[in-house]
């Protein structure tokens, strides 16, 4: 029998959930001291188990969400975002944050650099970015796919510059989602949710100062799977519960895996939690099928992003301590 | 000819080992002494395009090319002699 057994990453939902209910009301109320909680409402299923969870740690009437959408969102995003606030009763508004992006100039830079790469990318094409190499033990670089209307996917490796901008360019639309939502915070007095996974929280997979920034990350400690356990067990929409991940930020649809992991997420989840638990890249080999040199990589692959997102997670830097605040 | 590895090891010197304390001999890997990330590697492949001429393939972006100074000499020698400079 492998040390990889099939349920090491099943957990009792239900104590789960009312743990994180419990200890998210303490931190709103006691260390934060504040009302409630706002949250953005992705229609995803860390955003939409997220919110379950704030309206049972502090009722439905001190939950405020927030549905953001762009230029690029799936309208299914909105839909199913909206399906989770009316099922939780939770008060929301709608805010298209494209007019924002346009004016400063989210979209402009983005195709900008994507037409130094790509010279006749025009107004209707789809785009996207996609990550290669990593896993077969290349290096990681990153693929523009591009789609002219009607048009067959091209794709080219992107230099760093233009790479870099694109990147730059669409991590306004997090940050701008997040300065709406703590102006409602602010306006509510209310502490914002970041939703990450434990996936994502530990592989660096936000951006900082946007959906990296907020006063609480209540589902932070969870592998995606556990989420999804969670999702069903708090009665999340099966079509929320069911869908596949994907980024929602590029207007070519994007799945995480594609852009940031080297693998699906269930895969991924039991590679990080491997990882976490010192099981030998044989062992883990062994459970997927692969070459244990396949595993090695994937190890390699965890830590290299681990190192390489750091300063994501760090407070900015002190030349020397500021006592009492930081001593 | 110029010198690939003094070139490239002062580009890295210039732009990743900022604040001193980094040594990079012919043989240091550059992702085991943790001198670049994935963004890092892809920085380096953009220099090395520029500076001595050459189209990487992508099937080419592996360790045994761009890993270290010895590797990088070696893969702009076979690149070269594939299709010499005009």
């Amino acid at each position: 029998m492998s040390a990889l057994a099939p349920d090491v990453l099943a957990i009792d939902a239900e104590a789960q959930a009312s743990r994180i209910a419990e200890r998210l009301a303490a931190i709103v109320g006691r260390d934060l001291r504040r009302r409630g909680l706002v949250i953005a409402l992705s229609g995803g299923v860390d955003s939409s188990v997220c919110a379950a969870l704030a309206v049972r740690a502090v009722g439905p009437g001190k939950v405020f969400g927030l549905m953001l959408p762009e230029r690029d969102s799936s309208p299914q995003s909105l839909t199913r975002a909206k399906l989770v606030a009316a099922q939780f009763g939770i008060a929301h508004e709608v805010e298209d944050i494209a007019p924002a992006l346009e004016a400063l100039g989210c979209y402009r830079r983005r195709d900008e650099a994507i037409r130094a790469v790509f010279p006749d990318y025009g107004e209707l094409w789809k785009s996207k970015i996609a990550i290669a190499g990593g896993r077969e033990g290349a290096f990681n670089y990153f693929k523009l796919v591009v789609q002219p209307p009607g048009g067959a996917l091209r794709e080219a490796r992107m230099p760093v510059r233009e790479y870099l901008q694109v990147v730059a360019a669409t991590n306004f639309k997090q940050r701008i989602r997040k300065t709406l939502e703590y102006y409602h915070a602010d306006r509510l007095n209310y502490a914002v949710i970041g939703t990450p996974n434990r996936l994502e929280y530990d592989q660096g997979f936000f951006v900082k100062n946007g959906d990296g920034a907020a006063d609480v990350k209540p589902i932070a400690h969870l592998y995606k799977t556990q989420v999804y356990a969670l999702a069903r067990h708090l009665g999340i929409p099966a079509e929320i519960c069911e869908a596949a991940p994907t980024t929602d930020t590029y207007s070519l649809v994007q799945g995480q895996d594609e852009f940031y992991f080297a693998l699906p997420y269930d895969r991924m989840d039991v590679a990080l939690w491997a990882a976490n638990h010192g099981i030998p890249a044989a062992d883990l080999a062994a459970h997927f099928g692969i070459a244990v040199r396949e595993a090695e990589f994937i190890y390699k692959d965890i830590d290299a992003k681990r190192r390489a997102t750091r300063y994501l997670h760090a407070a900015p830097a002190l030349i020397e301590p500021v006592p009492p605040v930081a001593p | 000819m110029q010198d690939v590895k003094q070139a490239v090891r002062q580009f890295l010197l210039d732009n990743f080992a900022m604040g001193g304390g980094v040594t990079i001999a012919d043989d240091t890997s550059f992702m085991e002494a943790h001198i670049l990330d994935s963004t890092g590697f892809i920085e380096l492949i953009t220099y090395i395009e520029e500076t001595f001429g050459l189209a990487v393939d992508d099937e080419e972006m592996l360790p045994e090319n761009f890993d270290s100074l010895a590797n990088i000499e070696g893969y702009v020698a076979r690149k070269r002699a594939q299709a010499p400079a005009a």
